[in-house]
């Protein structure tokens, strides 16, 4: 693999950029690999990228039905915090920032991380509470998040109103200084890079239509649109159509699917300096690069596996956030979409075994799911490898939704993640 | 006088009618009807801005919304001012002030312009591979020079004093675009009798007819008819014509989301006018007439100012009398530009040449150039532009090769074909189809009830169009039952027909990969940019556009996604639709927030709820809290008094004298029928059969999981009646929970619900003098203990109006609630009050409850409670039915881990410190030495100082806490840690006592 450097790109300047050579290799598939990974999303892709770095696992394919990073990976809206309440969550969220911090250059790929602070505002008694509980719980964890009066929050957020006149007033925020943003299509092309070198075959426009099991009942391999492709291990990573893929295997996930939107204004100069969310309000904005003010909406009430959704959605998104910055008011909306997120019965991930052997799920991450990208991978790669969860991870079991032992992060923060 | 190059005789404009406003600062004469862009023109200024990465030098490309380059800031007053408007979309209006945008210190001199030179390292995706190293530095260097560098426009940064306004519709028939194909559909739909929606984005019908004026139907100009058709079809009942109006998303069951500018081209607006007002329509049947949008030649420096579009300089001079040039070129890879060049001549503009580079143009246009005296090179590509701040010369050469001549100009037009308006189609769920033949995506598979027609749908000719949206117009109407009208036949002719086009890189973009041919203008992609992107692996559609950026500026690809594309498939040396195309997104153009949002905001955002009482708190000096969108009194300051203060005097009077707390925000739902004890069984925790009519309950509701979900008291009023109490916030998704179950599990029982929460206004009277107070205001009911104990309830009358009269306490005193119908709340409120008062009792807020409450040791779900909690982790096993066999929560409570030892349970907290009062939230450790991560074996839920027991208190849930009782534990604080010790919950009369007194 080339390395990329500022010296690299200098060089290339020089000679109209006719030395760079593909990120990925597209070959096509062996007939039998070590694993197999359904899902080319930055979950999968990472989860490769780490068997073959970490566990010394290089005969992989990650078979893709559309293209790299074309689901969840490529729509989101590219938060990342690590601030949540439960030690299952801040293990692997945790993890994961810390991951995150050192991404751009273990992949040698600027993958643009940029900590710019992620701020929850509190509106009434309740959001403090809750908030505190969250920071203290933070702080005793090892985690930075801290408690900001309406006054120091306004400091971070010049652009927020915080008059009591507002209809939801402001009465202090959370902030996780380290939380910010991700360039989300560099994260699907640098694991993609880093794990074609390390032999990882990467396969795209091949669509998985079964899943083999022998007479012991363990996984072979998949049945493709490219034909069928034997595997020792198969570990499935395809977010709103994980449930799809699974019950192919007759494995039945505790999973409901739902359109979840997003849109971005125009482009402008900077003017929002980090994430704002608000769950009494129901909104959340950032900034990208690009200076488009990027706005996550809400999910349809019903289940689709459209990645489209209702005008009334957004509508809905834009009046909470001019209702907390009325400037934007003048501002245009530019592009609206959707993506389908597969979300379990307690807003937190699946990340184990399956009654099938040698079939291993990553699913549920529901509408939080890119923060997670690097942990879970890493995680995943983990459990791959080894046939059983990380210590991280181990709270994400699929049987947990028999013991009880929930992890409720939405109980908790009685919104969305 | 309105611009030097405004051309007597031309355009439609009225010289007189003139409008003057400032660019830059710098005055410009308009007529009245001008777009920014053709004032501009009219004025000989081209340079109108930057680019986003190189901060090119950029003009004016279009004359409609596809433009991706004239982009300004327009501004009415310092809080009526928007960036990023499309300039010939703009109108004008007199004193409107105009600024261009993304340079510095001017737009003449940009110091960005430096990125130009750099450029070489700027390729696409460059930032990708740099800008590592040091760590940190992406943060504080290079991210924020990036963000400085990007963005367009400057955001306003005042509240929009403007409104909006919404509108719902309904149709038979939607006809989106209004050119020949929408006003022929909308009229023949309209005189069968269809309710019709027409709708187009420009201020007048017509679309192409605004240049084409060699179009001649019925005999009349295109224009003309177009304007007549419109009057006619304004004057139908059964029609609405809406301009400046966008359809602009496409959704499910053919619901169309529509905006009207209503207000921005007005110099003085009527006050009362919205500026924008969203329709959403919801139609029977849809027509698409949404046209094509000319498009570029991609060749090297191709986005010098004074270069554009071929229509829209036509546009230029037959609409607004504008000649954009005077020594004019022409680049075309298609016949339509030919009829610019000869509008353009018979204006008496000299064209330098028209450079076509294919070898056989048209007959019929080359016959016309050759009498117009008009030079061609056909076979010749133009292979280079000079000129800083507009173009001076283009460089010409035969295809294959050649020497180039320069040939002076100062504007050049180009065309490389139309690409058919999709967008609409697309976003309905429709599937393209590639036409190969004309190398055009056109509607293939409908998804939804709606027809395409006229150049969207790939229809060339001019009575071709015609007729199919006559046809198609009638079809719609016969389609939604309408049956009025005769057959519609109408004539039209035109001059040329439009035959060429190309995609992709011209002859002159060249193979190398330093030359700087635009492909995406405002994002500043060139054909080596997607090229580049290929070398890279980027082999999908939607990797390049990421990777490079192309189609995701403000026209999100209008003019670059098929060039993109072609540039693509070449490359790649792969057919055009095995590349695919990128998805095609709402909106069509951007839409204002404010015109989505409309009357959403303030008070009507999120109504806020007030009870009954609301009045008479304020007026005795409430503050007030938001609990859910309820506004609750919280505590009444006396003079002088601090929350704290207040608080302590309130608690102490309940339990010394009485209090009156406004309970009217409780959810209160009435659950009727004859197996009403049934449902409740289903749905509460408890047994509710046992209960006798006359008593209350207190009931806990379960999810399915076996959590805790909300909990009330419950009162029977009859075998057949329940009045049913909830939290406040949990009011809404109680009903929904309900209802849910009543109609999906449980259908055979008969039970109606009715959700009376704002049916009644409740005053709970507390406190050991709550009934000396009541006594002589009940009339029905005899209050005595003995008659009316603990938990009952009883219907009657208070001061002569109906009461449900509970006795029941959240204090721990004695205590009433008494529901009235809401219109008596504050009269009943103010009678109890004028015994109350005397008899030395206060009003208390919602604090004085909290603090009350949890010196008796009851929770608040949601607060004590966070979902994850059973009956039994909050002590309340008791209130669960050790007898049914079903209830909502039964399985779930079952579960492995909801039994298991050392499960949080909530349990009381005293600081060693009484002084000390916890911070709700903070997090319960039993080793405060540990090193991070800590073992947290819980929380504060709730705490309090109580004046009651001269001490501060506290909830908690702690794992394995009822074990834990005479334990000390720890709080550990950013500043100190607090030992605790774990006791019981209840820290006022134990033994309750007081509840009978």
């Amino acid at each position: 693999m080339r390395k990329y450097s500022v010296f690299a790109v200098a060089r290339e300047a020089m000679r109209g950029h006719k030395g760079w050579e593909a990120q990925w290799t597209s070959p096509e598939p062996r007939k039998e690999y070590d694993v197999i990974i359904v899902g080319g999303g930055g979950h999968g892709l990472g989860a490769a990228y780490y068997l073959a770095k970490e566990h010394g696992i290089t005969n992989i394919a990650v078979i893709e039905k559309g293209w790299l990073g074309g689901g969840n990976t490529g729509r989101n809206t590219t938060i990342i915090r690590s601030n949540y309440l439960y030690d299952e969550s801040m293990d692997i969220y945790e993890h994961s920032l810390k991951l995150w911090e050192g991404l751009s250059q273990d992949l040698n790929y600027n993958v643009m991380y940029s900590p710019r602070g992620v701020m929850m505002l509190s509106h009434n008694v309740h959001d403090k509470q809750s908030f505190q509980r969250h920071v203290h719980a933070n702080r005793l964890y090892g985690i930075d998040n801290e408690w900001l009066t309406p006054q120091q929050a306004k400091e971070f957020v010049p652009v927020l109103d915080i008059s009591a006149s507002a209809r939801y007033p402001i009465n202090g925020a959370a902030l996780q200084r380290r939380g910010g943003t991700a360039r989300h299509d560099a994260v699907a092309w640098g694991y993609a890079r880093a794990a074609s070198d390390r032999g990882v075959h990467v396969i795209q426009n091949c669509e998985v239509k079964g899943i083999r099991r022998g007479p012991d009942g363990a996984v072979t391999g998949v049945e493709t649109s490219k034909g069928f492709i034997g595997a020792k291990k198969v570990a499935v990573s395809a977010s709103g159509h994980n449930s799809v893929i699974l019950s192919m295997a007759d494995v039945k996930l505790p999973l409901h699917s739902v359109p979840l939107q997003a849109l971005v204004s125009e482009p402008m100069k900077p003017i929002f300096p980090c994430v704002v969310m608000s769950n009494s309000v129901h909104a959340y904005i950032s900034q990208s690069d690009k200076g488009e003010l990027v706005i996550g909406a809400g999910t349809d009430q019903y289940n689709s596996y459209s990645q489209t959704g209702g005008l009334q959605i957004i509508t809905h998104t834009l009046d909470a956030i001019c209702e907390l910055f009325p400037m934007f008011r003048r501002v245009k909306m530019m592009r609206q979409w959707g993506g389908i997120t597969d979300n379990t019965p307690d807003r937190s991930a699946i990340q184990g075994v399956t009654p099938v052997k040698n079939l291993f799920v990553n699913c549920g991450w529901g509408t939080g799911g890119f923060k997670a990208t690097p942990g879970s991978a890493h995680l995943f790669a983990y459990l791959i490898a080894k046939g059983e969860p990380h210590r991280l991870a181990a709270g994400l079991t699929l049987d947990r939704f028999r013991t009880g032992r929930l992890i409720d992060e939405a109980a908790a923060a009685a919104v969305a993640h | 006088m309105s611009g030097a190059n405004r051309i007597a005789g031309q355009g439609r404009l009225t010289p007189a009618k003139t409008a003057r406003f400032t660019f830059d600062g710098k005055t410009i004469d308009a007529l009245v009807g001008d777009t920014v862009a053709s004032a501009l023109l009219a004025n000989g200024v081209h340079l109108v801005g930057r680019s986003f990465k190189y901060h090119r030098p950029r003009g004016i490309l279009s004359a409609g919304p596809e433009e991706p380059n004239a982009l300004i800031d327009v501004s009415r007053d310092a809080a009526r001012r928007q960036p990023n408007v499309r300039a010939p979309v703009q109108e004008v209006f007199d004193g409107m002030k105009v600024e261009s945008q993304n340079r510095f210190p001017s737009l003449a001199f940009d110091i960005g312009g430096i990125n130009n030179l750099l450029s070489p390292f700027f390729a696409a995706g460059f930032y990708y591979k740099t800008f590592m190293w040091p760590k940190a530095a992406w943060e504080k260097v290079y991210e924020p020079f990036i963000r400085k560098a990007a963005g367009l426009g400057v955001s306003p940064t005042e509240e929009d004093p403007d409104h909006y306004a919404n509108r719902y519709a309904h149709c038979d028939v939607l006809v989106a675009g209004a050119g020949v194909a929408g006003l022929s559909a909308a009229l023949a739909a309209a005189e069968a009798g269809a309710r019709v929606i027409l709708v187009d984005e420009q201020p007048e019908v017509g679309g192409a007819l605004h240049f084409d004026t060699s179009v001649k139907i019925d005999g009349q100009s295109g224009y003309d008819w177009a304007q007549a058709t419109a009057a006619k079809l304004k004057a139908m009942e059964n029609v609405t014509v809406l301009t400046r109006t966008t359809a602009f998303g496409y959704y499910n069951h053919n619901f169309v989301g529509l905006v009207e500018r209503v207000t921005d081209h007005l110099p003085k607006p009527d006050k009362k006018l919205p500026r924008e007002r969203l329709w959403q329509v919801r139609a029977k049947r849809v027509i698409l007439a949404t046209g094509s949008i000319e498009r570029h030649m991609v060749f090297a420096n191709n986005d010098r100012p004074g270069i554009m579009l071929a229509s829209a300089a036509r546009t230029y001079l037959n609409h607004f009398g504008v000649a954009v040039g005077r020594k004019v070129g022409v680049y075309t890879a298609n016949d339509s530009a030919y009829e610019a060049a000869f509008d353009l001549k018979r204006a008496g503009v000299t064209i330098a040449a028209i450079v076509d580079n294919r070898d056989k143009p048209g007959d019929a246009v080359l016959t016309e150039a050759r009498r117009l005296g008009i030079e061609v090179l056909t076979g010749h590509s133009v292979i280079d532009t000079k000129g800083k701040l507009r173009v001076s010369s283009m460089s010409v050469a035969r295809n294959g090769g050649g020497s180039a001549r320069s040939i002076a100009i100062d504007a050049l037009l180009m065309s490389a074909g139309w690409t058919p308006s999709v967008h609409l189609f697309s976003q309905s769920r429709g599937k393209v189809a590639y036409d190969a033949a004309t190398g055009r995506f056109l509607p293939g598979t409908y998804a939804q009830d709606c027809l395409s027609v006229g150049s969207c749908n790939g229809t060339d000719g001019l009575q071709a169009t015609i007729e199919e949206s006559l046809a198609a117009g009638e079809l719609m109407a016969r389609a939604t039952g309408n049956e009025g009208g005769n057959k519609l036949e109408l004539s039209g002719e035109n001059a040329f027909e439009w035959t060429g086009g190309m995609a992709g890189a011209a002859e002159g973009a060249g193979i190398d990969t330093t030359v700087k041919a635009f492909v995406d203008f405002q994002n500043d992609v060139c054909a080596k940019d997607i090229r580049l992107a290929v070398r890279e692996g980027m082999h999908s559609i939607e990797h390049i556009k990421r990777f490079t950026t192309n189609g995701m500026a403000t026209d999100q690809g209008k003019l670059s996604n098929i060039h993109g594309l072609a540039i693509a498939s070449e490359v790649l040396n792969r057919e055009i639709p095995k590349i695919g195309l990128t998805t095609f997104r709402a909106p069509y153009t951007p839409v204002t927030f404010g015109a989505l949002i409309s009357h959403s905001r303030g008070d009507l955002f999120d109504p806020a709820r007030k009870t009954p009482m609301h009045a008479w708190e304020e007026a005795h000096g409430a503050v007030f809290e938001d609990v859910g969108n309820w506004k609750r009194a919280w505590y009444y300051p006396r003079s002088g008094e601090t929350m704290h203060d207040a608080v302590n005097r309130e608690c102490r009077t309940v339990r010394n004298a009485a209090g009156l707390f406004d309970a009217s925000t409780l959810g209160k739902i009435e659950v009727v029928g004859p197996d009403a004890a049934e449902f409740l069984n289903l749905m509460y925790t408890n047994a509710w059969d046992t209960l006798k009519p006359g008593r209350c309950r207190y009931g806990i509701m379960l999810r399915e999981d076996g959590f805790v979900y909300d909990d009330g008291v419950v009162g029977r009023l009859a075998e057949d009646r329940f009045h049913v109490t909830t939290t406040t916030g949990g009011a809404p998704r109680v009903m929904n929970h309900m209802e849910d179950y009543l109609q999906t599990e449980f259908p055979h029982l008969k039970v109606w619900l009715t959700s009376t929460t704002e049916q009644w206004a409740v005053i709970a009277v507390q406190g050991p003098k709550a009934r000396e107070i009541l006594e002589p205001l009940v009339e029905g009911i005899d209050i005595s203990n003995e008659a009316f104990p603990h938990m009952s309830v009883r219907e009657g009358k208070i001061c002569g109006v109906p009461t449900r009269l509970f006795r029941m306490s959240f204090t721990g005193e004695a205590g009433y609630e008494v529901n009235v119908p809401a219109d008596y709340g504050q009269a009943i409120w103010e009678a109890i009050w004028a015994r109350a008062e005397p008899l030395g009792a206060c009003a208390y807020g919602t604090e004085t409850m909290h603090v009350l409450r949890a010196e008796k040791g009851y929770i608040i779900v949601g607060q004590d409670t966070d979902g994850t909690v059973t009956p039994y982790d909050a002590s309340l096993g008791w209130a669960v039915s050790k007898k049914k066999t079903d209830f909502v929560g039964i399985r779930g409570l079952k579960r492995p881990d909801l039994v298991k030892e050392g499960r949080k349970q909530l349990v009381g907290l005293l600081t060693k410190d009484p002084n000390v009062v916890l911070e709700e939230g903070a997090q319960i450790v039993a080793d405060p030495n540990e090193p991070k991560p800590m073992k947290m074996l819980g929380h504060v839920t709730s705490s309090y100082w109580s004046e009651n027991c001269g001490r501060s208190i506290a909830m908690a849930l702690v794992a394995g806490g009822q074990a834990r009782l005479g334990q000390t534990l720890y709080v550990p604080m950013p500043d100190r840690t607090i030992a605790v010790e774990v006791s019981e919950m209840v820290f006022v009369d134990k033994e309750g006592g007081r509840l009978n007194g």
